[in-house]
């Protein structure tokens, strides 16, 4: 069981977090290692004879990541949270503010309009996106085994950010883009998809979806293939319909991949910044100005990096505590697998 | 005589019961196809669309803007996003006049993604080897470090990792670009550590015997046995490098240095507010994402499999 959970974890993390973006896959990482730590032990035991000059070749073998590590992972960490209570603009030492960013961070009507933009995109990008992902996953898995099929959902997954950004800025253009022509065909005039206040999140959030939802479909469907079809079976000899199973028993075996799905989908929404630096620059009027965005015009057009460094701050609080959180529900959900 | 009578009922009900049944599955499949080829258009009409206006004339495109086809076919948005046309030319086919040369960005994120897999790639394997096949003191605890990283946003370490390079002068420098990720990545380290656990003793221990020391064991046993999640690793490390932009955005402005994704932005910004070069745009944003097409081409089976592992466990 834990060795199947590992696997589970690196598997379908395997797209995402590799430049460590997202912290998701880390709260099941920490699971399962833990898992698998006694065995390791077993193991370690049996073959210690043929392996006592080990620690020294080991020493030089982890010796370029342990650098690494200590030098663009841990002590940007804590550099950050030192440099997040000074008042620092690169170009001068850093000078000690105490709580001043924190209290600008409160007062700061910009960052809590910041926030509720960010809250509002991740949310329907997560909502929306995982609804249709999961659908979608559903209705291929019943369908197709085509890797071709397959490989083509995943197309959206292998073009950089602003290569959607841009060509989504191409096709909602309020006067050439398509979409508008349809739109004005339709209804009669065309819709400032990225130029007004009320359609801008809306706007990003679904050229978000669309670049995230066939990588989630595919990790779902994923997921589909390990509930053994015997379940079926079964459920269809106690006479279930389709709806009923896949409310009773597709939903609730599919439990941690989603919750994996969701807190990976969240993590990185969180993070957006090419989609929106490329299309609206957080117009109109800071319609979408998202945190990221923010954070980095605080860096580099204000240049107050230790303002800037505070909001990076806030973010990676509130990251923490949904990843925490989402650790508790992976590990409630875990008992309905097996 | 009854026993034939109900035997024959049965038969006559049952073609009629499997009439109903196929008759209502087919709604249900057809309602699933529609909604899977609507998926699929929503999906791939944008790499048409893509390809459709880069094969256009920029300044007939604003008269035709619903041409399912390209309107007045040209090459000519390629040459001007590659440098290969002169200023005259780009402006009589709509073009900014703004000058790009996406040929030498493509160099870049070419040198930026190669350098940053190898190197990453290469460091993770070493220390995935001394976690998952050697044995010493603390080997776990380390590990548990190093996967506490993954907790750590990537818009927490941006900031301070600008700064540190801009401290070390290694800014619009491909060392300063590749640098921070280049030496460590906890997800590649789990990754590959995870697959050789799997691994026997019995192979090594046979090596061991015949004389081949840890070292020999690493390369000359565990590397082959890893190649396909070597792959795997470097094909979505590539894909990552290749696709990223706000780390370039912050280190790498300079035009000898910044990759594709960078300039991408620079020539979008740079584009007329009136009257946007649309399709030179289009034919520079399938330059940055041509590569990536080529790869999937070559091996998407293998990509896709790496995010479907799962269901084959």
């Amino acid at each position: 069981m834990g060795i199947r959970a590992c696997l589970n974890v690196y598997d379908v993390t395997s797209g995402k977090n590799l430049d460590a973006k997202t912290v998701s896959g880390a709260s099941i990482v920490v699971i399962a290692s833990g898992r698998t730590a006694t065995q390791l032990r077993r193991t370690s035991a049996r073959r210690s004879p043929s392996h006592r000059g080990d620690w020294r070749l080991a020493v030089i073998l982890i010796l370029p990541a342990t650098a690494g590590f200590c030098v663009f992972a841990a002590y940007p960490t804590i550099r950050g949270i030192y440099l997040s209570f000074t008042n620092f603009r690169i170009l001068s030492p850093p000078t000690w503010a105490g709580l001043a960013n924190y209290r600008r961070l409160f007062a700061d009507d910009v960052f809590w309009h910041s926030l509720r933009v960010t809250v509002y995109f991740v949310a329907l990008t997560v909502g929306v996106g995982l609804a249709v992902s999961l659908v979608s996953a559903v209705i291929l898995h019943r369908l197709t085994q085509s890797t071709v099929i397959r490989g083509l959902v995943l197309l959206p997954f292998l073009i950089s950010g602003v290569v959607a950004a841009l060509v989504w800025q191409w096709m909602l253009d309020p006067g050439l883009g398509i979409i508008n022509v349809v739109v004005k065909a339709v209804i009669g005039h065309n819709i400032l998809f990225l130029g007004s206040q009320g359609w801008v999140i809306p706007s990003l959030s679904f050229i978000a979806i669309w670049k995230s939802m066939g990588y989630n479909a595919i990790l779902i469907f994923a997921g589909l293939q390990t509930i053994p079809s015997e379940i079926y079976e079964a459920g269809r000899l106690d006479g279930a319909g389709e709806i009923r199973m896949f409310t009773r028993l597709t939903l609730p075996l599919l439990r941690p991949i989603m919750a994996m799905v969701i807190i990976l989908t969240i993590i990185s929404s969180f993070q957006v910044f090419d989609l929106v630096a490329v299309t609206t620059k957080g117009g109109p009027a800071n319609a979408s100005n998202v945190l990221p965005l923010y954070i980095y015009d605080t860096g580099f057009a204000e240049f107050n990096f230790g303002y800037a460094l505070t909001m990076s701050m806030a973010l990676f609080v509130l990251l923490l505590a949904i990843t925490f959180f989402q650790m508790r529900l992976l590990r409630a959900n875990d008992s309905d697998t097996t | 005589m009854t026993t034939t009578l109900v035997g024959e009922t049965r038969q006559a009900s049952r073609p009629a019961d499997q009439r109903r049944r196929r008759r209502r599955i087919p709604v249900g499949k057809t309602l699933a196809w529609t909604y899977l080829a609507l998926f699929l258009i929503v999906t791939i009409f944008p790499f048409y669309w893509i390809l459709r206006t880069a094969l256009s004339n920029n300044y007939t495109l604003i008269r035709h803007p619903s041409s399912f086809l390209p309107v007045n076919f040209t090459v000519g948005p390629f040459e001007r996003v590659l440098g290969l046309a002169s200023r005259t030319q780009a402006i009589a086919e709509g073009g900014s006049g703004a000058s790009i040369n996406l040929a030498l960005s493509l160099r870049n994120s070419v040198i930026y993604a190669t350098a940053l897999t190898v190197l990453v790639v290469f460091c993770s394997l070493l220390a995935a080897y001394a976690f998952a096949r050697l044995q010493w003191r603390g080997r776990n605890v380390i590990f548990s470090i190093f996967l506490g990283a993954l907790m750590i946003p990537g818009i927490m370490t941006l900031l301070p990792n600008f700064v540190l390079i801009h401290d070390l002068g290694l800014t619009n420098t491909f060392a300063g670009l590749v640098l921070p990720g280049a030496l460590f990545s906890a997800f590649n380290i789990f990754f590959l550590r995870q697959f050789m656990l799997g691994f026997s003793n019995d192979i090594e221990d046979a090596a061991l015997i015949d004389g081949a020391g840890s070292l020999g064991l690493l390369f000359r046993i565990t590397v082959p046995m890893t190649a396909g999640p070597l792959t795997t690793l470097s094909l979505l490390t590539f894909i990552n490098a290749w696709n990223d932009y706000f780390w370039p955005l912050m280190i790498a402005s300079d035009p000898g240095v910044r990759p594709l994704t960078v300039a991408l932005g620079v020539f979008q910004q740079a584009s007329p507010e009136t009257q946007p070069d649309f399709a030179g745009l289009m034919a520079a944003a399938l330059v940055a994402a041509f590569p990536m097409l080529v790869l999937f081409m070559i091996f998407g089976r293998r990509i896709v499999n790496s995010i479907g592992f799962t269901g084959i466990r």
